[in-house]
């Protein structure tokens, strides 16, 4: 076992754990955060997407202990259900989801997306979806609710300085 | 999924991982770990133990110069693709790693891990080749065209560590990869680069291991114009086969990739991403 502390939403998080822990599980199990999914388990779908040290990262393609000392952001960290961060509020406002499993990596995603500077340009989101599948949405609404927090609230989601 | 057991092993330095290697045929080195974690958790391989190289300062940095771009193994594919410098000497070389997989891929995968790795779907090979690099290791240098040598292999020995790739800086240089729709990886890839005195084609995706197309190079030495390789054909019985392309349409798309290529070599890069 190894002694890992990871910061998750600004809170210190030190476990025990064994080395071939991913960090998704760490989230779920150790921290009880579970708004992270895993959904394919095999880096495609995208749901598990958590910021690792400020990027867009899939929390089943890395370990628990690759992110000791890290800083990491889950859903849970954004907003609570009564003041909603302005990603969320603008997956509400464009009807971005549907059955809301794939919704918590596509917010994280979005986050990145804005943050990275690219939130203006269609095809530049359209692109950098590309690791997130919806089954549901066909993702027109997903890039509707982007799109908008770039335009009217891109400083919600931090600066691409962030590394 | 599960995976395998394993220790796990950060070094804050380059002799402390070697030292953690050798001897230790068991060890397997961690870099993105993009494609070892999908591969542990297909009980591909059962490592002793992980050394992740993430700590090791010596292994990061980029330094772009007028002849020469130089890149830490542990450099990030996000970080080529954000490069400005990078973009100016070797827009191919930029265009080829903002398309690797996707974003959350591109945030932890490394250029070291994916050359060692050496996968025929890869994009950093056809660049590596196409460029002539030179694959700096804790060896000894190691120049493009002996760096690759079969389907996964590479010359690295067992204790053998990337340090530095150095990609030799083009005149023109154009990357095209036609990528596997549902996975993102290539079926068949192409960079071609024009030096002073040189044409290089080098073809990814295609064969067992990326590989240079020495008749398209000899006919753009000649005649530097997408009619030079219009009518080249490449031998199909060389190509791989998979449920995805035959070798017939992949010995195709090598035209079809390669004409591309040249195109953004050619000056239609902007073309090509607007």
């Amino acid at each position: 076992m190894n002694e890992v502390t990871i910061t998750v939403n600004g809170v210190p998080e030190t476990h025990q754990v064994e080395p071939r822990m991913l960090l998704v599980h760490f989230l779920r199990e150790l921290c009880g955060l579970t708004g992270t999914n895993v959904g394919c388990d095999t880096t495609q779908c995208g749901c598990c997407t958590v910021h690792l040290d400020g990027r867009a990262v899939k929390s089943c393609t890395l370990l628990a202990v690759q992110a000791d000392g890290s800083e990491v952001a889950t859903i849970e960290g954004l907003g609570t259900s009564d003041r909603l961060h302005p990603m969320q509020e603008s997956f509400r406002e464009h009807h971005a989801l549907q059955c809301g499993y794939c919704t918590s990596g596509m917010v994280m995603q979005g986050i990145d997306v804005v943050r990275s500077g690219i939130g203006h340009d269609e095809r530049a989101v359209r692109e950098a979806l590309e690791g997130n599948l919806c089954r549901c949405t066909g993702y027109q609404n997903i890039v509707d609710a982007i799109m908008d927090v770039a335009r009217n609230a891109p400083d919600s989601c931090g600066d691409g300085s962030v590394r | 999924m599960n995976l395998p057991d394993f220790k796990y092993e950060r070094p804050q330095n380059l002799d402390a991982a070697l030292e953690l290697l050798r001897g230790n045929p068991q060890a397997r080195v961690l870099a993105g770990g993009q494609t070892l974690i999908p591969a542990l958790k297909q009980r591909l391989d059962r490592p002793s133990v992980l050394i992740d190289l993430r700590a090791i300062a010596e292994l990061r940095g980029i330094e772009v110069s007028s002849t020469h771009v130089s890149v830490g193994a542990m450099t990030r594919h996000a970080e080529i693709a954000a490069h400005a410098d990078i973009g100016m000497a070797i827009p191919a070389l930029r265009h080829l790693a903002s398309g690797i997989a996707h974003p959350q891929v591109r945030n932890m995968g490394t250029i070291g891990g994916s050359i060692a790795n050496n996968d025929p779907a890869a994009d950093y090979p056809a660049a590596v080749v196409g460029l002539d690099a030179t694959v700096e290791t804790t060896k000894r240098r190691i120049p493009a065209d002996a760096f690759f040598t079969g389907l996964f292999e590479t010359a690295l020995e067992p204790e053998e560590l990337v340090l530095r790739v150095h990609f030799r800086v083009p005149r023109r240089a154009g990357y095209h990869k036609i990528a596997n729709q549902a996975s993102g990886y290539v079926t068949v890839g192409c960079f071609i680069a024009a030096f002073d005195g040189q044409i290089r084609v080098a073809v990814n995706g295609a064969g067992p291991c990326v590989f240079r197309q020495a008749d398209f190079e000899a006919a753009l030495r000649a005649n530097w114009s997408p009619d030079a390789i219009r009518d080249l054909k490449q031998d199909p019985a060389t190509m791989n086969e998979d449920m995805h392309a035959s070798k017939r349409y992949r010995a195709h798309l090598v035209a079809v990739a390669a004409a591309r290529a040249l195109n953004m070599a050619a000056g239609g890069l902007e073309m090509e991403k607007a």
